[in-house]
């Protein structure tokens, strides 16, 4: 195996794992708030036993609680289930901004923990490549991931795709944090490894905050 | 008995802090760590159960300011994630593997543990 793809190799599994904590915690959180409802249901039914009137409202609240939680956790299964699809085909047609939408979906509570907000621009015409879309997604999260150490808590990125006359660009922006960073810090060998798998480029453009991600409109087969 | 609880998942913390005071625990909760230090300033408390994992300040980095404040003041930390890190930091800064809860968590294990801390450190609830 190439050292490239080696590296692409140990990043994904990272990448997989990372993802994976971020989802159970997201479901964690979700059954632990049914539990409290259901508690909480328990608790009124032993009040009702004891002559205690309980108005229909809070229980007509709590359903609607508890059914608000189970939509939440099916968006989050239904993400985790097209996440561990996505290494089913090393190349197919992919829709740039869902696919920002979805890493940005995927790895929520990563996001929030780290106290940065993402304004995805979703009113873009579809911009659709022809990429390797489990590479793609692991790219992206790298440059979200360094985006957020420039930007630090509190602050907004700006993330947004458009269609370029040889393929497409991802651009990320509002990186106010770019000051301290030397050239060596980003793309590293891990970031340019799947660079060269996806036949893409990336500029940095430290005088207005943004990172670009030169995507070909195809990429060479066998990727 | 007194109890402050702190979870960005403001559904839990409100759900559970209702659940509390049926069973004559004043509990308030907050969302974050910056309103849970000014919490501090406005009343005291018992025990805090604390998320590990928040957004702004980190569930142990707010322990260590809280206590710092309130050095009396017990902690609990309740996680949605179980590493074997996280579990190692948090039990030794909550004082014991007992007082780091993996959610969902069950509340009357919840009022147990605080009956333990309370006797542990003499206190009545």
């Amino acid at each position: 195996m190439s050292r490239q793809w080696s590296i692409i190799g140990n990043q994904g599994f990272e990448f997989m794992g990372g993802i994976n904590a971020s989802i159970s915690h997201e479901i964690k959180n979700v059954l632990a708030i049914i539990n409290e409802n259901a508690g909480l249901l328990e608790d009124f039914t032993f009040m009702v036993d004891r002559g205690m009137p309980i108005d229909p409202e809070r229980l007509k609240s709590l359903a609607g609680k508890i059914q608000h939680q189970i939509k939440r956790a099916d968006g989050i299964v239904k993400n985790m289930n097209r996440f561990a699809h996505s290494v089913d085909e090393s190349c197919k047609n992919v829709e740039l901004g869902e696919i920002l939408d979805f890493v940005a979906a995927l790895s929520a509570r990563l996001i929030i923990n780290r106290g940065v907000t993402l304004d995805i621009d979703s009113n873009a015409e579809p911009v659709v490549v022809m990429t390797n879309p489990f590479l793609l997604e692991n790219l992206i999260w790298l440059c979200i991931d360094f985006a957020m150490d420039m930007t630090g808590d509190g602050k907004t990125i700006g993330v947004s795709c458009k269609k370029t006359p040889r393929g497409a660009e991802i651009k990320l922006s509002e990186l106010d944090g770019f000051g301290s960073m030397t050239a060596a810090d980003f793309p590293n060998e891990r970031e340019k490894a799947f660079l060269e798998a996806l036949d893409g480029e990336m500029t940095i453009c430290r005088e207005t905050g943004e990172i670009l991600l030169v995507l070909p409109e195809t990429i060479k087969a066998g990727r | 008995m007194r109890v402050i609880l702190i979870d960005d998942e403001e559904e839990l913390v409100s759900t559970l802090a209702e659940r509390l005071s049926f069973r004559g625990i004043d509990a308030d909760w907050v969302t974050n760590g910056d309103e849970a230090l000014k919490q501090l300033d406005e009343a005291s408390y018992d025990i805090a159960i604390v998320d590990v994992k928040m957004p702004g300040i980190s569930g142990i980095q707010l322990k260590r300011m809280m206590a710092a404040k309130c050095p009396e003041m017990r902690f609990i930390f309740v996680t949605g994630h179980g590493s074997e890190e996280d579990f190692k930091e948090g039990s030794e800064e909550a004082g014991g593997e007992g007082f780091y809860l993996v959610k969902p968590v069950e509340i009357e294990d919840l009022v147990n543990k605080f009956d333990e801390i309370l006797k542990a450190t003499g206190a009545e609830s």
